[in-house]
């Protein structure tokens, strides 16, 4: 049973999180003497990516230094960024495994922890069949992290269960790009955003999520372009924005529907275009039919003559490029929205040349990487599907094994958490993800966790899930192993490594492979370094639609990264894809597809009448588990806060700083209220990065999109009431 | 560094204070921010606005020093206060029309912006200008700024009557080429003095 073997306050006292705000050393001269290098390296934060020098010094990283040369943000770096450096020698830090035991936690030496796992598992799949152990995996992980661990459910665990926190981030895009276009992969490189002339940027903080993005949307500004923003919140691109859509959550599909019908009906489509290189326009084109600019208006909040004009705008320049993110895509429709958005280019000729066309905005550090190479449960490396018969046979072949052997698709994360809830799962092994602060229904995730008959985590610090476990194998930071991860961009990039593991904590693919070879399967995981594991990877991407084949680290490092396409050594990469408007498709052609209209899966009512949407503030990453212990990013934000419009602070008799409960049909939680007109009045905004009391997850629903599997965070319904105090329910 | 120049842009501003927590990484005063960060008023707008010291042609804080301690040099950086001189009195503290100097309480010593000297003066741009995400604060050559934005650089403030001209420059609409402020204002009203005035 994984329940927590401490008391919340005497793990906390012994694991954090604390607050570290000094580097290794201090800060007086002596920290800073003697000889240093500097690693040239990526930020280990989100999907941007960002080129940084690590300050190294003896064995740790002590600070950091801007890499100007590097092509994507030339020295620039959020805040997370500047500060990511104090991870390593971060006293939170965990040095060794650590085995549950009455009162806590103890040390144990790797043979006895590893023993445990790889015995555990074993007897777990003898008892229950093979599918009763599920894995779970990250998008922060490198690309060579991910390819391992797809390998190690299937071939060392042969399990059909391995999913990973990516769908929890943007695969409702993906799905979309996939169906579409042939292709889960923006289409375009960052430097074609300064060459529009109109932008819409729907559902996504720039500012605060992909922070460096935002010079290139200031270019296209300064270039003369025009900037439309769709968010329920006035987000700091808003500022200036030229036009502003303050899209009710939820309803991005309207808004985008309506401004396909005002395109329809003036005639502005490129109807070259559409009839040379695509499919299925007509059927789309009925079916925006009724979504004249009135009825679109009802369903979204926007008024009809912003939703005309952004249709204007966005098909009358010679150059548009639609930008999304999480808003739109973290929704019960959420394939939809992003369908509605690629029609949208498409009706209007936008793709395939510079400054045109449509870009998701990854969020994880690897978000794009993380999703390539089998860390999907029906995904082999390369991109390739585990249903395709030939991918098997490829796959199986550079793996050694017969196709037989691989297992069928399995479970996306959600599903599985709830599989483990119906005690269909039995044992659950997990690196880079924190579930019980990111998965939505979190007491629902606490319940289903604390079912478990085994449950291993690997990770760097103990997150509030890693807790529960039975057993915490002490992995590496991003800069403790080598490998590659792949930008919002779609390029692939390399990760050196800085410095090695402190204490007893090793390499996450040593772990793996180590638990491989106690499985019986370390055959398949002779692997000596990561450069082994990417070469096999090339191999196993080779002729898939993300093919690495011609991607080496020295190519990388010689052209500022490569993007994929790339089949053979010779091949420069693929910033901009369907160039030739040729789409990845049997007949070439890109498609339109319908999308129907349905209604969130948490709908208001006169009970929860307010709308409640989650999301993340510039200083914290994802679940918090590394930047709730970094104290000047704590600091910046330290405490989740209800973001609430004034008329409805008002009617609720509700000031700033006041405490305010928030209740949905899971249950409730007690936080300060920050009372802004950026907002709109019928929406409440709370960031997600906190566990326990402070978990806007705890809020959230367990609706998934039907065939992407993301859920729907960005839409539930509340009742928001002042309270006299912190507290409330669990 | 020679040939390039500072210039503040607020209504770049995105507020993510990258700056601020990169300022503190800087040698010359680790651990302290120097940065002068806002919001402007959070419950009406998301704007904020993030400064450095402005380096006055004439600079105030020098001017009153009684001690001599605050030297600008030949590049027009104005520094820090020099730490055996600085007697604590927090006289440019107070004088500052831009309200940049801070007294560092533990060491008793007036410590500001100095555009990252030890930077600046080996050919590194300053830590504020090379991380900002949004490029509101920039340390570029003057025909990159001339020819990459829209905005127009101008560098004369006006407190009341009195003319202040400085090393760094403000983004300002085309149309305005001097940003009048009125010093009760700016005394009161700290955080939106400047910004206010320009949007
Ligand atoms: S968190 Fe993202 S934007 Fe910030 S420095 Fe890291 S990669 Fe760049």
């Amino acid at each position: 049973m994984a329940k927590v073997p401490a008391s919340l306050e005497s793990l906390t006292e012994e694991y954090g999180p604390h607050l570290n705000y000094t580097p290794p050393g201090g800060w007086q001269d002596a920290a800073h003497e003697g000889p240093e290098k500097l690693v040239k390296t990526h930020c280990c934060f989100c999907g941007q990516q960002c080129g940084i020098q690590l300050r190294v010094r003896g064995s740790r990283v002590v600070g950091f230094e801007p890499w100007e040369d590097f092509p994507f943000n030339r020295g620039m770096l959020c805040p997370k960024g500047v500060k990511r450096y104090l991870q390593g020698s971060h006293p939170d830090r965990l040095l060794d495994p650590l085995l549950r035991s009455d009162h806590g936690f103890r040390k144990a030496t790797w043979d006895e922890a590893l023993d445990f796992t790889a015995r555990r598992l074993r007897e777990i799949q003898e008892r229950y069949g093979k599918d009763a152990v599920a894995i779970y995996g990250g998008a922060s992980l490198t690309t060579e992290k991910a390819y391992l661990l797809g390998k190690f459910a299937r071939v060392a665990l042969g399990t059909r269960h391995i999913d990973y926190n990516g769908r929890l981030c943007m695969v409702s895009a993906g799905v979309a790009y996939k169906l579409a276009l042939g292709i889960d992969r923006s289409p375009l490189p960052w430097s074609d955003i300064p060459k529009a002339q109109v932008l819409l940027i729907v559902g996504a903080n720039i500012g605060e999520c992909a922070p460096i993005t935002t010079d290139y949307v200031w270019r296209c500004r300064e270039n003369g372009g025009k900037l439309i923003v769709a968010d329920p919140r006035m987000t700091p691109i808003t500022r200036n924005a030229d036009l502003y859509l303050p899209v009710r959550p939820g309803t991005d599909l309207a808004l985008l529907l309506g401004m396909l019908h005002v395109i329809l009906r003036e005639g502005l489509e490129d109807r070259e275009f559409i009839q040379a290189h695509t499919t299925g326009f007509a059927e789309v084109a009925a079916s925006v039919q009724g979504w004249d600019p009135r009825t679109a208006a009802e369903y979204s909040g926007v008024p009809p003559e912003a939703i005309e004009r952004a249709a204007r705008w966005f098909a009358e320049a010679g150059r548009a490029i639609a930008l999304h993110a999480r808003g739109t895509e973290h929704q019960s429709k959420g394939v939809e929205n992003c369908l509605a958005i690629i029609n949208l280019c498409l009706a209007t000729g936008n793709i395939g040349r510079a400054g045109a066309g449509c870009a998701m905005i990854t969020g994880q550090g690897n978000g794009q990487g993380g999703r390539e190479h089998g860390q999907k449960c029906d995904q082999l490396p390369g991109a390739r599907s585990l249903l395709d018969p030939e991918a098997r046979a490829h796959v199986a072949r550079v793996w050694g094994i017969q196709p037989e052997e691989l297992p069928q698709a399995g479970l996306t994360a959600e599903e599985i958490m709830e599989a483990i809830h119906r005690g269909e799962i039995k044992a659950l092994l997990s690196m880079c993800f924190n579930p019980l602060v990111s998965l939505p229904d979190a007491n629902y995730t606490r319940e289903a966790l604390e079912g478990l008959e085994f449950f291993g985590v690997v990770d760097f610090f103990l997150s509030e899930t890693a807790q529960l476990a039975d057993v915490v194998l002490a992995g590496s930071l991003q800069e403790e192993e080598e490998g590659v991860t792949c930008s919002t961009e779609g390029r692939v990039i390399h990760i050196q490594k800085a410095v090695d593991p402190p204490g007893n904590a090793r390499e996450d693919s040593w772990i793996y492979c180590e638990l491989a070879r106690r499985l019986g399967k370390g055959r398949y995981f002779s692997f000596t370094s990561p450069r082994e594991i990417f070469d096999e990877l090339r191999e196993a991407s080779r002729g898939g639609v993300a093919d690495y084949y011609g991607i080496t680290y020295e190519k990388i490092d010689r052209q500022m990264g490569v993007f994929w396409p790339c089949p053979s050594l010779d091949h420069p990469g693929t910033p901009r894809l369907y160039e030739d408007l040729h789409f990845h498709q049997p007949d070439g052609k890109a498609r339109f597809l319908v999308t129907e209209w349905r209604e969130s899966g948490d709908p208001v009512d006169r009970d929860y009448p307010v709308y409640l949407t989650t999301g993340r503030v510039v200083s914290q990453y994802l679940s918090g588990t590394q930047t709730r212990r970094i104290g000047a990013l704590v600091d910046q934000y330290p405490e989740p806060r209800v973001e609430m419009h004034p008329r409805l602070a008002s009617r609720l008799g509700i000031a700033q700083d006041d405490w305010v409960t928030v209740a949905t049909r899971r249950t409730e939680i007690t936080l300060r209220a920050s009372v802004v007109r950026t907002i709109r009045p019928d929406t409440v905004f709370i960031p997600y990065h906190w566990p326990h009391d402070r978990s806007a997850n705890r809020l959230t629903h367990r609706t998934l999109d039907p065939r992407s599997k993301i859920p729907e965070f960005k839409v539930s319904a509340c009742r928001v009431q002042k309270a006299a105090r912190p507290g409330g329910k669990a | 560094m020679f040939g390039y120049e500072f210039y503040v842009d607020p209504s770049r501003c995105i507020g993510c204070q990258s700056c601020v927590q990169a300022c503190a990484e800087c040698d010359t005063h680790r651990g302290h921010s120097m940065i002068q960060f806002d919001f402007i008023d959070r419950r009406e707008t998301i704007a904020t606005a993030a400064f450095v010291c402005w380096h006055c042609e004439d600079p105030t804080c020098a001017q009153v020093c009684p001690a001599d301690a605050i030297k600008k040099y030949d590049d027009g950086v104005v520094g820090s206060s020099l730490k055996p001189r600085c007697i604590a009195c927090s006289n440019c503290v107070l004088a500052c029309p831009f309200g940049i100097p801070k007294l560092m309480a533990p060491q008793q010593q007036m410590m500001k912006c100095d555009m990252c000297y030890d930077r600046t003066s080996a050919g590194k741009r300053p830590m504020c200008a090379t991380v900002c995400p949004s490029q509101a604060l920039a340390y570029v050559p003057p025909e990159v700024i001339a020819r990459e934005r829209r905005e127009k650089a101008m560098n004369t403030f006006w407190f009341g009557e009195q003319k202040i001209t400085t090393k760094v420059f403000m983004m300002v609409p085309a149309e305005k080429s001097e940003v009048h402020v009125d010093v009760a204002d700016y005394i009161w009203e700290a955080e939106d003095a400047l910004v206010s005035q320009t949007e």
